[in-house]
């Protein structure tokens, strides 16, 4: 009776009940566990490299997807949280602060805090208002690197990598890729549970009708703030897997290009599609790379090949695999 | 027993006064109508009373409490239920899932970050029996978007219905339906007064007149009077006020 085609609709549980999905799950689950080891036998560990890199912009990308899509809060300075995260990881490894187990939750509750300040400022707007002054406090903390001597200033500063339990180190790229690759899983259980959950659903509410939602008797601004933080959390984690990827943070970890890049990811994969930021994450980062094999002027391709993504495929490129997901 | 007063309001927008030193009251149990020509502030005092907008001058006391400075979903919260002028849903979203929101704003507890909706049967089946009680069981799995404007209406009167509210503020409920569709809304109108006090705008005085227990004319952002059908039928002023010199009702 429910019909499967909606026009917005919801990611419905269910839908991971059918096969098809269960068996594309696997199959990726499976490569994406056994990558590194057939890598690693060719020797080509720059591929585990770049597959972490995937992955962490693709938590990064999911983290926007949160606020920007399921929210309909266009922010334009979620480099904010990654570079937060990143930096104050860096920071608190330098003042001896090496293990996971201190230095991840005090960068996380750095980040949450930034993200209720940031939030609390910046909800009382909306529309192009909102986007500006996310943009505005991303910049802020961007000339703040910049101007920070201690932290190297404009040059950035090296980062020294976070123990793991067990005698595991975040240099070692393989533990860095399973890292990332858990976080990742982590981040989309949540994200769908979330989205589908109560909470999800008077998200969304709040992004197509706040004025009903309001008259609903429920509060739009305290749902939103939640999610903000949520999402600038979950940004700043990203931050502190790319500080461990690079090995160095720097400025332009906060700048509003890394902002846009990831936008880019949310549009080209998919507004509020719960895959719709590691796919965009996958596309861009591949397309940058090809690219950049063959001309100086990737970029230029780049924005192009974007432009025809957006046109082309309205849902992005979720919207690609067969019907709608729910 | 007064359920909503309303003492000496005033709101400008700019220098237009929209309204101006009203007072009204509603008891429970009535359904009030507030009628006027167009322009007289009707649909200001309603979001005024809804928390949309914040009154200059006045106050609103509702239970005998004042709620004058509270925000538009504690009052929903309290009990004041309100539909909009221009239809005003969620409109991607199917008629059930309208209705699973507002029964889930309801319950209050939207924090919950885990469990699923579509598991939490119980919100489908309230919101299911809310449908047939206005006649919607047909479409629920419709998105409001596709739906013809009457049936827009009464989801719209579904959804303040949902937050169960003590009362209820419907904004020109019959605003640009057909003869059919109007007398479908009245229906509905009709049965939900059974239950919840309503305070009514309309234009529709066919309507009113068969609705109301009590009506209250608006004109220029002041209250002209309250009084019973007939006797607000048979007031020279109103009759002035709708045919005189002034601006003809439409």
């Amino acid at each position: 009776m429910r019909p499967t085609n909606k026009p917005h609709g919801f990611d419905q549980p269910r839908s991971l009940g059918e096969p098809r999905a269960w068996v594309l799950g696997l199959f990726l689950g499976v490569l994406a566990l056994a990558y590194p080891l057939v890598m690693g036998a060719v020797d080509q560990p720059y591929f585990i490299t770049f597959a972490s890199r995937v992955f962490v912009f693709a938590l990064a990308a999911t983290s926007l997807n949160l606020i920007l899509g399921y929210g309909g809060m266009v922010s334009f300075g979620h480099a904010a949280f990654v570079g937060t995260g990143a930096y104050a990881t860096a920071i608190l490894a330098q003042a001896g602060w090496v293990s996971a187990w201190a230095n991840w939750p005090l960068a996380l509750g750095v980040c949450a805090l930034l993200a209720s300040v940031i939030g609390v400022l910046s909800l009382r707007t909306r529309g192009l208002y909102f986007i500006m002054i996310t943009l505005a406090f991303a910049q802020m903390l961007y000339y703040l690197a910049v101007s920070l001597r201690v932290y190297g200033g404009e040059d950035g500063m090296p980062v020294r990598r976070t123990l793991l339990p067990f005698g595991l180190e975040l240099r070692d790229e393989i533990v860095l890729y399973y890292t990332s690759l858990l976080v990742l899983a982590l981040a989309l259980l949540l994200t769908w549970r979330l989205v589908n959950a109560r909470f999800g659903w008077i998200l969304r509410a709040s992004s197509e009708n706040p004025t009903r939602a309001a008259s609903l008797g429920l509060p739009v601004f305290y749902y939103q703030l939640v999610a903000f933080v949520l999402a600038g959390t979950m940004g700043g984690m990203a931050g502190i897997l790319l500080a461990n990827l690079n090995g160095w943070v720097s400025p332009s970890f906060l700048s509003w290009h890394l902002s846009g890049q990831l936008m880019m990811m949310v549009i080209l994969g998919g507004v509020a599609r719960l895959w719709g930021g590691v796919l965009g994450a996958v596309a861009y980062l591949f397309l940058e790379t090809l690219l950049s094999e063959f001309t100086i002027h990737w970029q230029l391709f780049l924005g192009g090949l974007l432009l025809l993504a957006v046109l082309a495929v309205k849902k992005g490129l979720t919207g690609l695999w067969g019907k709608e997901r729910g | 027993m007064r359920l909503l007063e309303v003492v000496g309001v005033s709101k400008w927008f700019g220098g237009l006064s929209a309204v101006n030193n009203c007072s009204l009251s509603v008891e429970k149990g009535e359904v009030h109508a507030l009628i006027g020509p167009n322009g007289a502030g009707k649909t200001t005092l309603i979001s005024l009373i809804s928390g949309l907008l914040f009154p200059e001058k006045g106050k609103i006391l509702f239970q005998g409490r004042d709620v004058t400075h509270l925000p538009d979903w504690r009052r929903a919260s309290l009990g004041i239920g309100r539909t909009f002028q221009i239809v005003n849903l969620f409109p991607s979203w199917t008629i059930l899932e309208n209705l699973v929101l507002a029964i889930m704003a309801r319950d209050g507890h939207g924090f919950r970050f885990w469990k699923p909706v579509v598991s939490e049967r119980h919100l489908f089946q309230r919101a299911e029996a809310l449908a047939s009680f206005l006649g919607l069981e047909e479409r629920l799995e419709v998105p409001v978007a596709t739906l013809p404007h009457g049936e827009r209406r009464t989801v719209e009167i579904a959804m303040a219905l949902a937050i169960s509210p003590r009362l209820l503020l419907l904004d020109e409920p019959l605003a640009g339906l057909s003869p059919q569709e109007s007398v479908r809304v009245v229906q509905a109108i009709r049965k939900v007064a059974k239950e919840t006090t309503v305070l009514l705008v309309e234009h529709d005085m066919e309507a009113v007149f068969q609705l109301a227990h009590r009506v209250t004319v608006m004109a220029y952002g002041t209250i002209l009077l309250t009084g019973s059908p007939p006797e607000v039928q048979a007031s020279k002023e109103v009759q002035q006020v709708y045919l005189g010199e002034h601006e003809p009702f439409a």
